[in-house]
């Protein structure tokens, strides 16, 4: 895609601006659709029916009216707030989760960014959501916000040692950081895919990977930075309209990114289960979503089922439990690469 | 408005020097209010916390943001029949139990004798509204902490006895069904079908509750060890019901103290064991009350397998003007030990009706539940104790 | 060190348990109705609105007495013997006006007390529960047929009859006066005496 681009505008910055936006082009309509289908899932879950009348078949353009709503209220910031970086946090939240899909292989032909350390950027670019987490619960100026983000900022902390343990679990069979040389190792039918390598290490690595992930996104049961039933409302208490919703929209476009590191880490990402047939770039496009959305579901289904943890309860799985997992997924799968050299 | 003060907060007691480390931090207790309009303290409540970091050093309650003076109301009713939609309206969530103590009262008083079809029915009402308390208490609990479904588990079994409570006397919530000396209505003809039919619909629902929600590992750490009450703790602070059930009291005013036709019925009083943590923890609370609901499905079924035909207007006196006099009568509602205290001057009209409200002294036991405790459990806390504020302002 | 095990799997455990039970909700109808294009039908004692049948109304103010709220509002007039209100549908004859019977619908606790004492049985609570109003006042709501003209002139009327009413009493009380006295009264149930002449200052009573 690069190429055609270059081609015809022969502009080289101009055409990695224009690539940036790419994703964008998934991500936003992911974004909307995910808030329905969100809704729809809970309903469904709890005996009821969901959004039914926006737009008419089961309220498909609810999200769209709610953004809309959303995009007509007041802009408030708060008096005592500090004004730059209250409006500059919701950006860097977003930009963190977004820089993450620059390296995500959406099918054979296209990636961002091919670039061979992808996995280490994406870990490493990710980090920046904690400082726009914590940008906007200083901000705001209010104690409980801070208290939220502090909070937020240690789970997210925390639990990126499990998320990277499992991916190295996963680098060290794969032998590279490059996500499509990760997937091209997984080509053929779905027993190629790394779930089922090295059992049971890289399985076990799955689990520990999406548990740790939903804390990262801030998924229950690791949500008390937006637990509404807690004391605060967490880092987003003071914001309000389209800067609340671009938040939202960010948490969003993280879950679709973590569930796509682990798509293509562990099930293949843009590979069909059945070999060669239903293959090919476009295909591989579908796949790719298909099973990206799988794991949405899953982060769903866990969201409704699950009460939430305490903070401490929170720290004690990512660092006494997770992390000395991972630690043992590592070692073995260390030395069972070795043993096969 | 009300401060209920346990003891006064202790004066901040930062320590100045820290052995072998020179000048300690200075460190500060914080006074946080829990206020009025939150999601998880089940109605006006506010609460201030005095916390030492994440540590809650004292809880005070402040209430009677919900007093609407039911009390005095009644003294200017100009018939006892008058003031049972009021008492519907103290705890609204089980409206059946508030009318069956005050009913059961007013007959001591005027020393009516009803029919055994009466008795059997209310006994019925009572323990479908102890399954429609406990149903709102565990869903809010589990809202409370972070799981959102099985609130609506529950709030679609509770529609189905609103449904019954619908048919017999018109009215979901509010019912105005026990009267004195009898009841407004007698059942419909289909009352024993449906009754079963719930029943049997209901046993396999706690089930369900229990997989999703009771023995949820997450829900466990949430609850276990949290918010623990020792017995005589809960036995001087006068708490009753399932929070001192809770606490491995066995006692049931149901058992201990019978009232109307408990004592010809067979049923068990869960209490709390410590099964998952200590005694007397918030999980305790709650599983008493899961047990409560199963136990108040036998009493129903043993019930309505029992109920005699009969009028059920027989004993309604056409003029209600008892002799001066009192009378204290304690029955077993769903959050605990419901008294009315009528005093009577020998008129048509209550001369002072006094209720000694459960959720007011479980509340009152909140400080000595939660000290050491932290801010987070303070919720789970506040939801073990399961109080309706109606109750507690009346 | 196994109880660090154990409690991992639990955690697993429960958590799988939670799911299959939403899993299978997933696929179960659901309970709820699409209201307001779908309605329920209610039982036939439902209490919701009330409803007042002014024609089989006697203005006993049995309802109003009953009511724990005070929501109703009754004021009647005497109807004078020449006048025929009617009978109500169970047969007693109707003696009052009822110019005023207001029922403030936002007081009403829908507890169904004043539907016992009537003894026509014309006051009902329905199953209407849908009447929103934006204003307050719209409310209360007014089932008396009488106009206010009307109402004054049955009042007017009322009070015309009284005085001839005690007129005529005046000249009887008069006339016994001025006849020659009763005989001396015998034993046992006493005759009735001549009433004490009534001194002109004293205004005749007035009554209604």
């Amino acid at each position: 895609m690069k190429e055609m681009l270059l081609d015809a505008l022969h502009n080289e910055a101009l055409v990695y601006t224009l690539m940036a936006f790419v994703p964008l082009v998934w991500v936003v309509p992911f974004a909307l659709f995910a808030v329905w289908w969100e809704r729809k899932i809970s309903a469904h879950m709890q005996d009821r029916l969901g959004p039914m009348r926006t737009g008419g078949w089961h309220g498909w353009s609810q999200t769209i009216a709610d953004i809309l709503k959303l995009i007509q209220k007041e802009d408030i910031i708060p008096a005592a707030a500090d004004r730059k970086l209250y409006i500059l946090a919701p950006y860097l939240v977003f930009a963190g989760s977004y820089a993450a899909y620059a390296a995500i292989p959406f099918s054979a032909a296209y990636v961002g960014a091919g670039i061979n350390i992808g996995l280490f950027y994406i870990i490493s670019i990710s980090s920046l959501v904690v400082v726009g987490l914590l940008m906007a619960g200083w901000a705001s100026n209010n104690k409980w916000s801070l208290l939220g983000a502090m909070r937020s900022a240690a789970q997210i902390v925390s639990y990126e040692m499990p998320v990277a343990l499992a991916i190295l679990a996963v680098v060290m069979v794969a032998g590279s950081f490059d996500l499509q040389e990760i997937n091209r190792l997984q080509s053929g039918w779905f027993w190629n895919w790394y779930v089922f390598q090295k059992f049971p290490f890289l399985f076990a690595a799955l689990l520990v990977y999406f548990i740790a992930s939903l804390a990262e996104v801030n998924r229950t049961p690791f949500d008390i930075p937006e637990a509404e039933s807690e004391l605060v409302a967490g880092y987003h208490t003071e914001y309000g309209g389209m800067r609340f919703a671009l938040l939202f929209l960010s948490e969003y476009a993280n879950m679709f990114a973590v569930s796509a590191i682990a798509s293509t880490l562990f099930f293949g990402g843009w590979n069909s289960p059945f070999g060669e047939y239903l293959a090919g770039p476009v295909w591989g496009m579908f796949w790719f979503l298909a099973k990206g959305m799988t794991f949405i579901f899953v982060q769903m289904w866990l969201r409704w089922t699950l009460p939430r943890l305490r903070v401490d309860q929170l720290m004690y799985v990512g660092w006494k439990v997770l992390i000395p997992f991972s630690f043992v997924i590592v070692l073995g799968v260390g030395f069972w690469v070795m043993a096969l050299r | 408005m009300e401060e209920m003060m346990t003891q006064p907060p202790a004066a901040p007691q930062a320590p100045t020097t820290v052995p072998g480390f020179g000048r300690a931090l200075k460190t500060e207790e914080m006074v946080i209010s829990m206020g009025p309009q939150h999601p998880s303290t089940h109605g006006v409540l506010r609460l201030e916390l005095v916390v030492d970091g994440e540590v809650v050093v004292d809880v005070i309650p402040h209430i009677g943001y919900l007093h609407r003076c039911f009390e005095k109301h009644c003294e200017h009713m100009t018939n006892y029949q008058q003031v049972i939609p009021y008492a519907d309206r103290m705890d609204y969530v089980a409206a059946m139990s508030n009318e069956f103590g005050f009913v059961v009262a007013a007959e001591k008083l005027l020393k009516i004798k009803v029919p055994e079809r009466v008795e059997y029915i209310r006994v019925i009402m009572a323990e479908f509204s102890r399954i429609v308390s406990h149903l709102i208490a565990i869903g809010t609990y589990g809202m409370d902490i972070g799981a959102f479904t099985p609130f609506l588990y529950c709030m679609r079994d509770r529609e189905r006895v609103l449904d019954i409570f619908e048919e017999t006397c018109g009215a979901r919530l509010l019912y105005n069904y026990m009267w004195i000396g009898g009841l407004s209505h007698d059942v419909q003809a289909n009352f024993a079908g449906k009754v079963k039919d719930f029943c049997r619909y209901f046993r396999p629902q706690i089930k369900e509750l229990n997989d999703l929600l009771s023995y949820n590992k997450i829900f466990i750490k949430r609850t276990a060890n949290v918010g623990v009450l020792p017995a005589d703790v809960a036995l001087n602070y006068g708490v009753s019901g399932p929070v001192l059930r809770g606490s491995g009291v066995q006692w049931d005013l149901r058992k201990n103290d019978p009232y109307s036709v408990y004592d010809r019925l067979d049923f068990e009083i869960p209490v709390g064991k410590g099964l998952k943590g200590t005694v007397g923890d918030c999980w305790d609370r709650y599983m008493v009350r899961v047990h409560e609901m199963e136990q108040s499905v036998n009493i129903i079924e043993q019930a309505v397998e029992k109920l005699p035909a009969g009028d059920v207007a027989a004993a309604i006196p056409k003029r209600i003007r008892p002799e001066a006099g009192d009378v204290y009568v304690r029955t077993e509602t769903p959050k605990g030990e419901l008294g009315y205290y009528i005093v009577s001057d020998g008129t048509a009209s209550p001369f002072r009706i006094k209720v000694k409200s459960p959720c007011f002294v479980n509340l009152s036991a909140l400080p000595a539940m939660s000290r050491g405790a932290m801010i987070a459990d303070i919720v789970a806390i506040l939801g073990s104790i399961d109080i309706v504020l109606g109750e507690v302002d009346r | 060190m196994v109880t660090y095990f154990r409690d991992i799997w639990d955690g697993l455990v429960t958590v799988l348990i939670g799911m299959k039970v939403t899993w299978r909700h997933l696929f179960t109808p659901a309970v709820t109705i699409q209201y307001p294009d779908v309605k329920v039908k209610l039982p036939e004692r439902a209490r919701n609105r009330l409803y007042v049948n002014m024609d089989d109304c006697i203005g006993c103010d049995q309802c109003a007495m009953a009511c724990p709220v005070d929501c109703i509002t009754i004021e009647t007039i005497k109807s004078t013997p020449d006048v025929d209100l009617g009978l109500t549908s169970v047969g007693t004859k109707k003696r009052l006006y009822v110019p005023v019977f207001d029922i403030d619908i936002a007081k009403c606790c829908y507890c169904g007390l004043c539907v016992y004492p009537c003894p026509t049985e014309c006051i009902k609570m329905t199953d209407v529960y849908e009447f929103s109003e934006f204003d307050r006042q719209d409310l209360i709501y007014r089932f008396a047929t009488m106009t206010g003209a009307e109402a004054d002139a049955a009042r007017a009327k009322l009070a015309a009859y009284e005085r001839e009413q005690a007129a005529k009493k005046a000249a009887a009380a008069s006339q016994a006066a001025a006849a020659p006295k009763a005989p001396a009264p015998q034993g046992g149930p006493q005759a009735p005496q001549p009433p004490a002449p009534a001194s002109p200052s004293t205004p005749p009573e007035q009554k209604g």
